[in-house]
Protein backbone atom coordinates (compact mmCIF):
# COMPACT_ATOMS: atom_id res chain seq x y z
CA UNK A 1 0.00 0.00 0.00
CA UNK A 2 2.64 2.44 1.11
CA UNK A 3 6.21 1.65 -0.29
CA UNK A 4 9.13 4.20 0.44
CA UNK A 5 12.55 3.45 -2.10
CA UNK A 6 15.71 5.15 -0.63
CA UNK A 7 13.66 8.39 0.97
CA UNK A 8 16.20 10.77 2.35
CA UNK A 9 14.93 13.43 4.09
CA UNK A 10 16.22 16.54 6.62
CA UNK A 11 15.98 20.04 7.79
CA UNK A 12 18.09 22.81 6.97
CA UNK A 13 21.28 22.11 8.68
CA UNK A 14 21.08 18.62 9.15
CA UNK A 15 19.70 15.39 7.59
CA UNK A 16 17.84 13.20 9.63
CA UNK A 17 16.86 9.99 7.09
CA UNK A 18 19.47 8.16 4.78
CA UNK A 19 18.39 6.13 2.31
CA UNK A 20 15.20 4.62 3.92
CA UNK A 21 12.99 2.33 2.01
CA UNK A 22 10.25 0.43 4.32
CA UNK A 23 6.91 -1.34 2.74
CA UNK A 24 3.25 -1.13 4.77
CA UNK A 25 1.14 -3.92 2.97
CA UNK A 26 -2.18 -3.13 2.71
CA UNK A 27 -4.97 -4.15 6.31
CA UNK A 28 -1.18 -4.57 8.00
CA UNK A 29 0.24 -2.99 10.98
CA UNK A 30 3.92 -1.94 10.95
CA UNK A 31 6.05 -0.65 13.74
CA UNK A 32 8.83 1.40 13.37
CA UNK A 33 11.21 1.19 17.03
CA UNK A 34 14.45 2.92 17.53
CA UNK A 35 15.88 5.35 19.96
CA UNK A 36 15.31 9.17 20.49
CA UNK A 37 16.77 11.21 17.64
CA UNK A 38 16.83 8.20 15.08
CA UNK A 39 14.59 9.68 12.89
CA UNK A 40 11.27 8.29 13.45
CA UNK A 41 9.10 11.30 13.50
CA UNK A 42 10.70 12.74 10.82
CA UNK A 43 10.04 9.19 8.92
CA UNK A 44 6.59 9.98 9.56
CA UNK A 45 6.40 13.57 8.75
CA UNK A 46 8.06 13.00 5.34
CA UNK A 47 5.25 9.98 4.79
CA UNK A 48 2.34 12.60 5.65
CA UNK A 49 4.03 15.94 3.72
CA UNK A 50 5.24 17.93 6.59
CA UNK A 51 9.01 17.25 5.21
CA UNK A 52 9.56 17.48 1.65
CA UNK A 53 12.04 14.23 1.05
CA UNK A 54 14.90 15.33 -0.56
CA UNK A 55 15.49 12.02 -2.83
CA UNK A 56 13.86 9.06 -3.13
CA UNK A 57 10.61 7.59 -4.06
CA UNK A 58 7.25 7.22 -1.92
CA UNK A 59 4.21 5.79 -3.88
CA UNK A 60 1.03 5.16 -2.04
CA UNK A 61 -1.44 2.69 -3.77
CA UNK A 62 0.42 2.65 -7.03
CA UNK A 63 0.50 7.03 -7.27
CA UNK A 64 3.60 8.59 -6.46
CA UNK A 65 3.39 10.92 -3.98
CA UNK A 66 6.30 12.20 -2.44
CA UNK A 67 6.50 15.83 -2.45
CA UNK A 68 3.11 16.54 -1.79
CA UNK A 69 2.06 18.83 0.55
CA UNK A 70 0.35 17.88 3.92
CA UNK A 71 -3.34 18.79 3.08
CA UNK A 72 -3.11 17.03 -0.28
CA UNK A 73 -2.04 13.44 1.68
CA UNK A 74 -4.58 13.65 3.61
CA UNK A 75 -7.07 13.64 0.39
CA UNK A 76 -4.90 10.52 -0.82
CA UNK A 77 -5.97 8.98 2.32
CA UNK A 78 -3.54 9.16 5.22
CA UNK A 79 -3.92 10.32 8.53
CA UNK A 80 -0.88 11.21 11.01
CA UNK A 81 -1.74 11.57 14.82
CA UNK A 82 1.17 13.43 15.76
CA UNK A 83 4.07 13.21 18.53
CA UNK A 84 2.32 14.96 21.77
CA UNK A 85 -1.06 14.84 20.05
CA UNK A 86 -1.01 18.12 19.34
CA UNK A 87 -4.66 18.76 19.86
CA UNK A 88 -5.98 22.23 19.38
CA UNK A 89 -6.65 22.73 23.26
CA UNK A 90 -9.17 25.63 22.74
CA UNK A 91 -11.43 23.75 20.42
CA UNK A 92 -14.07 21.89 22.00
CA UNK A 93 -13.77 17.73 21.24
CA UNK A 94 -16.16 17.96 18.80
CA UNK A 95 -14.72 20.68 16.90
CA UNK A 96 -11.39 18.87 17.30
CA UNK A 97 -13.09 15.89 15.49
CA UNK A 98 -15.06 18.23 13.08
CA UNK A 99 -11.74 19.53 12.09
CA UNK A 100 -10.36 16.32 11.16
CA UNK A 101 -13.13 16.22 8.77
CA UNK A 102 -12.24 19.12 6.75
CA UNK A 103 -11.34 17.60 3.19
CA UNK A 104 -14.50 17.55 1.32
CA UNK A 105 -15.20 13.61 0.47
CA UNK A 106 -15.21 13.84 5.40
CA UNK A 107 -17.40 16.57 5.34
CA UNK A 108 -20.02 14.68 3.53
CA UNK A 109 -19.80 11.90 5.76
CA UNK A 110 -19.48 14.03 9.30
CA UNK A 111 -22.54 12.62 10.95
CA UNK A 112 -21.70 9.11 9.90
CA UNK A 113 -17.77 9.23 10.80
CA UNK A 114 -18.70 11.17 14.03
CA UNK A 115 -20.90 8.13 15.22
CA UNK A 116 -18.17 6.03 14.37
CA UNK A 117 -15.64 7.91 16.11
CA UNK A 118 -17.61 7.99 19.59
CA UNK A 119 -18.66 4.01 19.55
CA UNK A 120 -15.02 3.35 19.49
CA UNK A 121 -14.38 6.18 22.09
CA UNK A 122 -17.80 6.84 24.44
CA UNK A 123 -15.19 8.53 26.72
CA UNK A 124 -15.01 11.40 24.13
CA UNK A 125 -19.03 11.33 23.49
CA UNK A 126 -19.54 12.51 27.28
CA UNK A 127 -17.24 15.09 26.82
CA UNK A 128 -17.32 16.57 23.69
CA UNK A 129 -18.45 19.73 24.29
CA UNK A 130 -15.23 20.25 26.86
CA UNK A 131 -12.51 21.99 25.42
CA UNK A 132 -9.41 19.68 24.68
CA UNK A 133 -7.36 21.12 26.72
CA UNK A 134 -8.96 20.33 29.52
CA UNK A 135 -8.65 16.47 28.79
CA UNK A 136 -6.90 14.06 30.86
CA UNK A 137 -3.96 12.41 28.25
CA UNK A 138 -5.55 9.30 27.87
CA UNK A 139 -8.23 11.17 26.82
CA UNK A 140 -6.22 13.77 24.57
CA UNK A 141 -4.65 10.38 23.05
CA UNK A 142 -8.45 9.38 22.48
CA UNK A 143 -9.45 12.58 20.64
CA UNK A 144 -6.27 12.67 18.71
CA UNK A 145 -6.85 9.50 17.14
CA UNK A 146 -10.78 10.03 16.95
CA UNK A 147 -9.94 13.06 14.74
CA UNK A 148 -7.75 11.23 12.56
CA UNK A 149 -9.93 8.77 11.94
CA UNK A 150 -12.37 11.29 10.98
CA UNK A 151 -10.98 12.29 7.15
CA UNK A 152 -11.91 8.36 7.09
CA UNK A 153 -8.31 7.05 6.01
CA UNK A 154 -7.05 3.82 4.64
CA UNK A 155 -3.40 4.45 6.36
CA UNK A 156 -3.17 5.44 10.04
CA UNK A 157 0.46 6.91 11.00
CA UNK A 158 0.76 7.27 14.89
CA UNK A 159 3.71 8.59 16.45
CA UNK A 160 4.61 7.62 19.99
CA UNK A 161 0.92 7.29 21.55
CA UNK A 162 1.83 5.97 24.61
CA UNK A 163 4.80 8.67 24.93
CA UNK A 164 3.65 10.36 28.19
CA UNK A 165 0.70 8.10 29.76
CA UNK A 166 0.73 6.07 32.85
CA UNK A 167 1.07 2.40 32.04
CA UNK A 168 -2.75 1.57 32.50
CA UNK A 169 -3.56 3.99 29.83
CA UNK A 170 -0.96 2.82 27.68
CA UNK A 171 -2.07 -0.67 28.00
CA UNK A 172 -5.78 1.02 26.98
CA UNK A 173 -3.32 2.68 24.02
CA UNK A 174 -2.02 -0.61 22.29
CA UNK A 175 -5.42 -2.13 23.13
CA UNK A 176 -7.25 0.65 20.81
CA UNK A 177 -4.49 0.04 17.89
CA UNK A 178 -6.06 -3.83 18.50
CA UNK A 179 -9.14 -2.09 17.74
CA UNK A 180 -8.42 0.06 14.97
CA UNK A 181 -6.68 -2.78 13.19
CA UNK A 182 -9.94 -4.88 13.30
CA UNK A 183 -11.94 -1.78 11.26
CA UNK A 184 -9.70 -3.09 8.38
CA UNK A 185 -7.50 0.17 8.95
CA UNK A 186 -2.89 0.29 7.84
CA UNK A 187 -1.51 1.22 10.42
CA UNK A 188 2.20 2.87 10.61
CA UNK A 189 3.08 3.17 14.31
CA UNK A 190 6.19 4.63 16.19
CA UNK A 191 6.99 3.25 19.20
CA UNK A 192 9.68 3.33 22.14
CA UNK A 193 7.97 1.40 23.86
CA UNK A 194 9.32 -1.98 22.21
CA UNK A 195 7.77 -4.89 23.77
CA UNK A 196 4.04 -3.57 23.65
CA UNK A 197 4.57 -2.36 19.73
CA UNK A 198 5.97 -5.65 18.86
CA UNK A 199 2.69 -7.40 20.49
CA UNK A 200 0.49 -5.46 18.22
CA UNK A 201 2.27 -5.21 15.29
CA UNK A 202 3.19 -7.75 12.14
CA UNK A 203 6.31 -6.31 11.26
CA UNK A 204 8.56 -3.64 12.53
CA UNK A 205 11.88 -1.73 11.41
CA UNK A 206 14.55 -0.49 13.41
CA UNK A 207 15.38 2.71 12.51
CA UNK A 208 19.01 3.93 13.95
CA UNK A 209 20.59 7.35 13.19
CA UNK A 210 19.01 7.80 9.69
CA UNK A 211 18.86 4.10 8.80
CA UNK A 212 17.02 1.36 8.48
CA UNK A 213 19.02 -1.22 10.64
CA UNK A 214 16.82 -4.21 11.21
CA UNK A 215 13.69 -5.06 9.70
CA UNK A 216 11.65 -8.47 10.08
CA UNK A 217 8.02 -9.97 11.23
CA UNK A 218 7.47 -9.05 15.22
CA UNK A 219 8.45 -12.46 15.79
CA UNK A 220 11.59 -12.33 14.74
CA UNK A 221 12.24 -9.42 16.19
CA UNK A 222 11.26 -9.92 19.76
CA UNK A 223 13.58 -12.56 19.74
CA UNK A 224 16.79 -10.72 18.13
CA UNK A 225 19.45 -10.59 20.33
CA UNK A 226 20.07 -7.10 19.76
CA UNK A 227 16.60 -6.02 20.02
CA UNK A 228 16.29 -7.86 23.58
CA UNK A 229 19.40 -6.25 24.88
CA UNK A 230 19.12 -2.66 23.28
CA UNK A 231 15.50 -2.04 23.40
CA UNK A 232 13.18 -4.66 25.75
CA UNK A 233 16.13 -4.67 28.98
CA UNK A 234 16.00 -8.57 28.81
CA UNK B 1 -29.85 60.96 35.71
CA UNK B 2 -28.61 63.98 33.76
CA UNK B 3 -30.44 62.73 30.43
CA UNK B 4 -26.71 64.47 28.01
CA UNK B 5 -25.13 61.51 30.43
CA UNK B 6 -27.28 59.20 29.27
CA UNK B 7 -27.60 60.31 25.77
CA UNK B 8 -23.60 60.70 26.14
CA UNK B 9 -23.69 56.77 27.33
CA UNK B 10 -25.99 55.51 24.36
CA UNK B 11 -23.65 57.52 22.16
CA UNK B 12 -20.71 55.56 23.48
CA UNK B 13 -22.51 52.45 22.96
CA UNK B 14 -23.40 53.04 19.43
CA UNK B 15 -20.36 53.99 18.64
CA UNK B 16 -18.54 50.98 20.33
CA UNK B 17 -20.47 48.67 17.86
CA UNK B 18 -18.74 49.76 14.87
CA UNK B 19 -15.42 49.57 16.21
CA UNK B 20 -15.95 46.52 17.82
CA UNK B 21 -16.61 45.58 14.21
CA UNK B 22 -13.53 46.73 12.99
CA UNK B 23 -11.31 45.11 15.83
CA UNK B 24 -13.19 41.86 15.09
CA UNK B 25 -11.90 42.12 11.59
CA UNK B 26 -7.75 43.14 12.86
CA UNK B 27 -8.01 40.38 15.68
CA UNK B 28 -9.15 38.16 12.90
CA UNK B 29 -6.61 38.46 10.71
CA UNK B 30 -3.92 39.31 13.74
CA UNK B 31 -5.15 35.45 15.11
CA UNK B 32 -5.29 33.75 12.16
CA UNK B 33 -1.99 35.13 9.76
CA UNK B 34 0.29 36.29 12.63
CA UNK B 35 0.44 39.74 11.21
CA UNK B 36 -0.76 42.91 12.33
CA UNK B 37 -2.33 45.08 9.32
CA UNK B 38 -1.52 48.66 10.41
CA UNK B 39 -2.97 49.86 7.40
CA UNK B 40 -6.66 48.52 8.05
CA UNK B 41 -8.59 51.40 8.96
CA UNK B 42 -7.58 52.59 5.16
CA UNK B 43 -9.29 50.03 3.92
CA UNK B 44 -12.14 51.74 5.69
CA UNK B 45 -11.42 54.57 3.91
CA UNK B 46 -11.07 52.91 0.67
CA UNK B 47 -14.22 51.24 0.92
CA UNK B 48 -15.65 54.97 1.80
CA UNK B 49 -14.54 56.25 -1.52
CA UNK B 50 -15.80 53.74 -3.42
CA UNK B 51 -19.79 54.84 -2.13
CA UNK B 52 -18.98 58.12 -2.49
CA UNK B 53 -17.83 57.47 -6.18
CA UNK B 54 -21.09 55.30 -7.01
CA UNK B 55 -23.39 56.96 -5.08
CA UNK B 56 -22.93 60.57 -5.05
CA UNK B 57 -20.34 60.92 -8.23
CA UNK B 58 -22.16 58.07 -10.56
CA UNK B 59 -25.40 57.81 -8.52
CA UNK B 60 -25.85 53.94 -8.42
CA UNK B 61 -28.28 53.30 -5.41
CA UNK B 62 -27.05 53.39 -1.94
CA UNK B 63 -27.48 49.51 -1.50
CA UNK B 64 -25.61 48.57 -4.27
CA UNK B 65 -22.99 51.07 -3.95
CA UNK B 66 -22.44 49.50 -0.53
CA UNK B 67 -22.65 46.10 -1.88
CA UNK B 68 -19.83 46.66 -4.36
CA UNK B 69 -17.98 48.62 -1.38
CA UNK B 70 -18.07 45.34 0.62
CA UNK B 71 -17.24 42.91 -1.99
CA UNK B 72 -14.31 45.46 -3.54
CA UNK B 73 -13.20 45.80 -0.13
CA UNK B 74 -12.89 41.70 0.56
CA UNK B 75 -10.84 42.06 -2.75
CA UNK B 76 -8.35 44.52 -1.33
CA UNK B 77 -8.09 42.47 1.19
CA UNK B 78 -6.94 39.86 -0.53
CA UNK B 79 -4.30 41.41 -3.14
CA UNK B 80 -2.59 43.09 -0.10
CA UNK B 81 -2.28 39.09 1.28
CA UNK B 82 -1.14 38.05 -1.86
CA UNK B 83 0.90 41.21 -3.27
CA UNK B 84 2.79 42.07 0.71
CA UNK B 85 1.68 39.82 3.28
CA UNK B 86 2.71 36.04 1.61
CA UNK B 87 6.09 37.29 1.01
CA UNK B 88 6.67 38.17 4.10
CA UNK B 89 5.00 35.28 5.91
CA UNK B 90 8.31 34.37 7.64
CA UNK B 91 9.94 38.10 8.14
CA UNK B 92 10.54 39.59 11.43
CA UNK B 93 7.87 41.15 12.86
CA UNK B 94 9.47 44.98 12.39
CA UNK B 95 9.88 43.93 8.71
CA UNK B 96 6.42 42.89 8.46
CA UNK B 97 5.19 46.50 10.19
CA UNK B 98 7.51 48.66 7.81
CA UNK B 99 5.39 46.98 4.82
CA UNK B 100 1.76 47.36 6.46
CA UNK B 101 2.53 50.89 7.64
CA UNK B 102 4.25 51.32 4.04
CA UNK B 103 0.52 50.43 3.06
CA UNK B 104 -0.88 52.74 5.23
CA UNK B 105 1.06 56.08 3.80
CA UNK B 106 0.19 54.73 -0.07
CA UNK B 107 -3.76 54.20 0.24
CA UNK B 108 -3.56 58.04 1.89
CA UNK B 109 -0.73 59.59 -0.67
CA UNK B 110 -2.86 56.92 -3.47
CA UNK B 111 -6.22 58.32 -2.12
CA UNK B 112 -5.25 61.77 -2.03
CA UNK B 113 -4.22 61.73 -5.64
CA UNK B 114 -7.55 60.16 -6.93
CA UNK B 115 -9.45 62.68 -4.67
CA UNK B 116 -7.56 65.75 -3.29
CA UNK B 117 -8.01 66.49 0.63
CA UNK B 118 -11.28 67.62 0.62
CA UNK B 119 -13.95 66.23 2.82
CA UNK B 120 -16.80 64.38 0.98
CA UNK B 121 -20.04 64.05 2.11
CA UNK B 122 -22.48 61.22 0.25
CA UNK B 123 -25.18 63.59 1.45
CA UNK B 124 -27.57 61.18 3.23
CA UNK B 125 -28.87 62.52 5.34
CA UNK B 126 -31.16 60.10 8.15
CA UNK B 127 -33.69 61.62 10.87
CA UNK B 128 -32.40 62.14 14.26
CA UNK B 129 -35.19 59.77 17.02
CA UNK B 130 -36.20 61.62 19.57
CA UNK B 131 -37.12 59.30 22.77
CA UNK B 132 -38.18 61.56 26.00
CA UNK B 133 -35.37 64.34 25.59
CA UNK B 134 -32.80 61.77 24.21
CA UNK B 135 -31.55 62.83 20.97
CA UNK B 136 -30.43 59.69 18.87
CA UNK B 137 -29.22 59.70 15.47
CA UNK B 138 -30.88 57.05 13.25
CA UNK B 139 -27.45 57.09 11.27
CA UNK B 140 -25.56 55.53 14.63
CA UNK B 141 -28.24 53.20 15.50
CA UNK B 142 -28.47 52.00 11.93
CA UNK B 143 -24.32 51.59 11.59
CA UNK B 144 -24.40 49.77 15.88
CA UNK B 145 -27.33 47.21 14.83
CA UNK B 146 -25.82 46.27 11.51
CA UNK B 147 -22.16 45.84 13.32
CA UNK B 148 -23.49 43.64 15.80
CA UNK B 149 -25.35 41.63 13.24
CA UNK B 150 -22.04 41.41 11.53
CA UNK B 151 -20.69 40.38 14.61
CA UNK B 152 -23.18 37.51 15.29
CA UNK B 153 -22.94 36.74 11.39
CA UNK B 154 -19.07 35.93 11.68
CA UNK B 155 -19.51 34.41 15.05
CA UNK B 156 -21.71 31.84 13.86
CA UNK B 157 -19.56 31.22 10.77
CA UNK B 158 -16.76 30.64 12.77
CA UNK B 159 -18.39 28.23 15.42
CA UNK B 160 -20.44 26.52 12.87
CA UNK B 161 -18.67 26.07 9.41
CA UNK B 162 -15.64 23.80 8.36
CA UNK B 163 -14.07 26.68 7.64
CA UNK B 164 -14.52 28.62 10.68
CA UNK B 165 -13.31 25.52 12.72
CA UNK B 166 -10.03 25.56 10.29
CA UNK B 167 -9.16 29.34 10.99
CA UNK B 168 -10.08 28.68 14.83
CA UNK B 169 -7.53 25.70 14.90
CA UNK B 170 -5.00 27.33 12.48
CA UNK B 171 -4.51 30.17 15.37
CA UNK B 172 -3.91 27.57 17.93
CA UNK B 173 -1.34 25.40 16.04
CA UNK B 174 -0.69 26.96 12.18
CA UNK B 175 2.14 24.07 11.87
CA UNK B 176 -0.10 21.17 12.04
CA UNK B 177 -3.63 22.21 10.51
CA UNK B 178 -2.08 20.52 7.19
CA UNK B 179 -2.42 16.86 8.64
CA UNK B 180 -6.28 18.01 8.79
CA UNK B 181 -6.24 18.33 5.35
CA UNK B 182 -6.42 22.21 5.63
CA UNK B 183 -4.33 23.95 3.32
CA UNK B 184 -3.48 27.41 5.35
CA UNK B 185 -2.40 29.51 2.10
CA UNK B 186 -6.32 29.01 1.40
CA UNK B 187 -7.53 29.62 4.81
CA UNK B 188 -5.32 32.81 5.03
CA UNK B 189 -6.63 34.00 2.00
CA UNK B 190 -10.36 33.67 3.32
CA UNK B 191 -9.60 35.17 6.16
CA UNK B 192 -8.19 38.40 4.30
CA UNK B 193 -11.22 38.19 2.35
CA UNK B 194 -13.21 38.04 5.82
CA UNK B 195 -11.09 40.62 7.44
CA UNK B 196 -11.36 43.02 4.23
CA UNK B 197 -15.10 42.56 3.99
CA UNK B 198 -15.87 43.78 7.60
CA UNK B 199 -14.26 46.97 6.88
CA UNK B 200 -15.72 47.48 4.21
CA UNK B 201 -18.98 46.94 6.03
CA UNK B 202 -17.85 48.99 8.78
CA UNK B 203 -17.26 51.71 5.98
CA UNK B 204 -20.90 51.36 4.43
CA UNK B 205 -21.86 52.08 7.95
CA UNK B 206 -19.35 55.16 8.31
CA UNK B 207 -20.43 57.12 5.00
CA UNK B 208 -24.03 57.53 6.96
CA UNK B 209 -21.81 59.69 9.72
CA UNK B 210 -18.47 60.64 8.53
CA UNK B 211 -17.38 62.47 5.50
CA UNK B 212 -14.69 60.72 3.86
CA UNK B 213 -11.08 62.30 3.10
CA UNK B 214 -8.08 60.27 2.90
CA UNK B 215 -6.46 60.90 6.29
CA UNK B 216 -9.85 59.20 7.86
CA UNK B 217 -8.43 56.20 8.79
CA UNK B 218 -6.00 57.84 11.09
CA UNK B 219 -9.51 58.47 12.87
CA UNK B 220 -9.98 55.13 13.42
CA UNK B 221 -7.03 52.90 13.13
CA UNK B 222 -5.43 53.83 16.42
CA UNK B 223 -8.08 53.43 18.17
CA UNK B 224 -9.16 50.02 16.90
CA UNK B 225 -5.15 48.99 17.29
CA UNK B 226 -5.56 50.26 20.99
CA UNK B 227 -8.56 48.63 21.20
CA UNK B 228 -7.24 45.42 20.51
CA UNK B 229 -4.28 45.35 22.10
CA UNK B 230 -6.22 45.99 25.48
CA UNK B 231 -8.55 42.92 24.54
CA UNK B 232 -5.32 41.13 24.13
CA UNK B 233 -4.15 40.98 20.35
CA UNK B 234 -5.73 37.83 18.80
CA UNK B 235 -8.57 37.33 21.17
CA UNK B 236 -11.60 38.27 19.45
CA UNK B 237 -14.35 38.37 22.25
CA UNK B 238 -11.21 40.33 24.61
CA UNK B 239 -11.34 43.12 21.68
CA UNK B 240 -15.38 43.08 21.30
CA UNK B 241 -16.11 44.26 25.01
CA UNK B 242 -12.76 46.24 24.72
CA UNK B 243 -14.27 48.32 21.95
CA UNK B 244 -17.40 49.36 24.22
CA UNK B 245 -14.97 50.15 27.08
CA UNK B 246 -13.10 52.86 25.17
CA UNK B 247 -16.30 54.02 22.93
CA UNK B 248 -17.57 54.87 27.07
CA UNK B 249 -14.70 56.18 28.19
CA UNK B 250 -14.27 58.45 24.65
CA UNK B 251 -18.25 59.03 25.18
CA UNK B 252 -18.28 59.59 29.36
CA UNK B 253 -15.02 61.11 28.78
CA UNK B 254 -16.24 63.77 26.58
CA UNK B 255 -19.47 64.93 28.36
CA UNK B 256 -17.54 66.28 31.15
CA UNK B 257 -14.59 67.46 29.31
CA UNK B 258 -14.52 67.82 25.63
CA UNK B 259 -14.02 65.34 22.64
CA UNK B 260 -10.53 66.08 22.14
CA UNK B 261 -9.62 65.44 25.50
CA UNK B 262 -11.63 62.03 26.24
CA UNK B 263 -9.13 60.81 23.03
CA UNK B 264 -6.13 62.18 25.38
CA UNK B 265 -7.70 60.18 28.68
CA UNK B 266 -8.64 57.06 26.59
CA UNK B 267 -4.94 56.62 25.27
CA UNK B 268 -3.99 57.72 28.57
CA UNK B 269 -5.59 54.78 30.31
CA UNK B 270 -4.46 52.82 27.70
CA UNK B 271 -0.54 53.18 28.24
CA UNK B 272 -1.17 52.61 32.27
CA UNK B 273 -2.93 49.29 31.68
CA UNK B 274 -0.27 48.72 29.05
CA UNK B 275 2.29 48.82 32.44
CA UNK B 276 -0.31 46.80 34.26
CA UNK B 277 -1.46 44.22 32.05
CA UNK B 278 0.75 44.23 29.39
CA UNK B 279 -0.67 41.38 27.54
CA UNK B 280 -4.29 42.61 27.53
CA UNK B 281 -7.10 43.19 30.19
CA UNK B 282 -8.40 40.01 28.73
CA UNK B 283 -5.11 37.92 28.44
CA UNK B 284 -5.12 34.05 29.33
Amino acid sequence: MLSLAAVSAGYASFRALFDVSIEVPRGEAVGVIGPNGAGKTTLLRVISGLVPPTSGTMTFEGRAVGGLPAHRMVEQGIAHVPENRRLFPRLTVEDNLRIGAFIPQARARFAQELARVYDLFPRLKDRREQLAGTLSGGEQQMCAIGRALMSGPKLLLMDEPSAGLAPLVVEQVFELVHRIREQGLTVLIVEQNVPQVLDVVDRAYLLEVGSIKLAGTAAELKGNDFIRQSYMGL
Amino acid sequence: MDIYLLEAIINGVLLGGVLALLALGLNLIFGVIDVVWIAYADLVMCGMYVIYWLYAELGWPLPLACAVAIIGVAGLGVLVHLLLIQPILNSAPINQLLVTGGLLFFLQSFATLLFGTEFRNIGVRLPIIEIGDIFISYARLLAFAVALIGAVALYFFLRRTFIGTAIRAIAQDRDIVGLMGVDQRRIYLVTSAIGGALAGLAACLLSLQYDVHPFIGNTFGPLIFMICVLGGLGNMIGGFIAAFVISQIIAIGGYYTNTELSYVLAFTLFIVLMFVRPRGIFAR
